[in-house]
């Protein structure tokens, strides 16, 4: 039975092969993220019920835990309405353009050490070029739904995305200076040491300011003016129904995923342990692959997202110009200088 | 070195198929109904006026001129940042500048309300 695969397998031409092998790396990471997709919905709704002292869902299986599917299920037997006015090319296409990068972007985000899909030196010049595609799928769709409401969410997440926008690339900024590389592996082998030598702390304000943007970037609360349930319906996908409006669901939530792991690989150290250096937590722990590391990093940051939503109430409109504008770029122009001088002065042990 | 880039091709593809997938099981598996009621847009109950591509504030204007002249000192920074540590005091001095330049213009543009929005 092996030999029999193995003769069809050397019978397909190289290039296929690479290709065939590539494809199936490819699902190898598409798949849990759509897997994490749904269940981050599902402790969405488990954490935030638990912070407001209810249970959450429940019903659908044992504690809940079919809830997403059952929910994926239900949005697929949903009618797709495409409004009569609207222009149907751009209404169906807009879905595709958010998912599509919030999926691309994971080619170059390594798991573990040499663990990548594709390990390019423009890494993270890479993934800030697709996050800023993401914002064109809202704009499209808010304009092609010709709907009052759906335009001014798609004119209001336009706004707020350029400018958290920069405010995010200067803390990249800021990362590329304290690593000297675009290399996502190479800023998290940057970072090897201990705890203390992760660039959370030399760069703590840069961190800060790029999990606030993160969010603001995601349209998450407190910042979802975008949407804004109370006051503009839902915003720009008011007019989507079924599995359109499930596209844009799953590509959310794949941009919250997306923008953990990397604050995870460039401030938190990546797949590196948090006990090394620490003489017995060290040893006990050396077992567990880089990838436990990396997740749970991840799932902490993820936790913050549900956690503010569930505490902060919307931001006012203003209030999320004047922060972006007056108090993210200041401090980030002027932190990128102090990193310029750590680094000229190898301050250890960061730099050294 | 350009072969490290054909997975990102693929993943391209690949991301928008992940997207159309769903869409032809949902145009497929759901129902299909419409009726003029349904089509039309969500306008709390009563019929669309007008066209909503509408007039708008010229502040997103300003906002994306902004965002330009940022992202692009962004796109600057970036080569400058990856090499800073071999290029000593007198790169970081000249980019210190070019930085001082660009925050004289938004110190202005600050005060120019530019940046106001209420």
């Amino acid at each position: 039975m092996i030999e029999l695969l193995q003769s069809y397998w050397n019978a397909v031409p190289l290039s296929w092969q690479t290709l065939i092998v590539i494809v199936l790396k490819i699902v190898g990471i598409v798949v849990p993220i759509m897997l994490s997709v749904a269940y981050l919905t599902l402790a969405e709704r488990k954490v935030i019920g638990y912070i407001q002292v209810r249970i959450g869902p429940n019903r659908v299986g044992p504690r809940g835990l079919l809830q997403p599917i059952a929910d994926g299920i239900k949005l697929a037997f949903k009618e797709i309405i495409i409004p009569s006015r609207a222009n149907k090319f751009l209404f169906v296409g807009a879905p595709l353009l958010a998912l599509a990068p919030a999926l691309a972007a994971w080619a170059v985000i390594p798991f573990a050490d040499g663990i990548v899909l594709a390990d390019i030196n423009a890494g993270l010049l890479y993934i800030l070029a697709l996050t800023s595609v993401s914002v064109y799928g809202i704009i499209i769709a808010g304009w092609a739904s010709n709907s009052k409401y759906a335009f001014l969410g798609a004119m209001r997440s336009a706004a707020q995305m350029v400018a958290y926008e920069i405010a995010m690339g200067f803390a990249l900024v800021g990362v590329l200076i304290a690593a000297g590389s675009l290399n996502l592996g190479d800023i998290v082998r940057a970072q090897q040491g201990s705890l203390l030598t992760w660039y959370w702390l030399p760069l703590l304000p840069l961190f800060i300011i790029y999990f606030i943007s993160a969010i603001a970037e995601t349209n998450r609360a407190p910042f979802d003016v975008a949407e804004g349930e109370s006051e503009i319906v839902a915003g720009f996908h008011v007019e989507y129904s079924g599995m359109a409006f499930a596209l844009f669901f799953l590509a959310e939530y794949a941009n919250m995923i997306l923008v953990s792991v990397l604050a995870a690989a460039m401030f938190l150290g990546g797949w590196l342990s948090p006990f090394a250096g620490i003489p017995l937590l060290d040893s006990v722990t050396a077992w567990v692959p880089g990838v436990v590391w990396l997740l749970l990093k991840t799932s902490l940051l993820l936790f913050l997202f549900l956690w503010f939503r569930a505490t902060f109430p919307r931001y006012r409109y203003d209030q999320i110009m004047r922060l972006g504008w007056k108090v993210f770029i200041p401090v980030t122009i002027v932190w990128l200088l102090v990193v310029g001088v750590m680094v000229l002065a190898d301050v250890p042990p960061w730099f050294d | 070195m350009l072969e490290n880039y054909l997975p990102i091709l693929v993943f391209l593809v690949l991301g928008i198929a992940f997207g159309v997938g769903p869409l032809v099981a949902g145009f497929i598996l759901a129902p299909h109904r419409p009726d003029p009621e349904k089509l039309s847009a969500y306008e709390c109950g009563f019929e669309a006026f007008e066209d909503s591509r509408m007039k708008f504030d010229v502040r997103y204007y300003l906002v994306a001129i902004l965002f330009i002249i940022f992202d692009l000192e962004i796109a600057f920074l970036f080569p400058w940042a990856v090499v800073l540590d071999k290029i000593g005091l007198f790169g970081f001095v000249s980019m210190a500048v070019f930085l001082g330049v660009l925050v004289i213009g938004f110190i202005y543009e600050w005060k120019k309300g530019a940046l106001e929005w209420e």
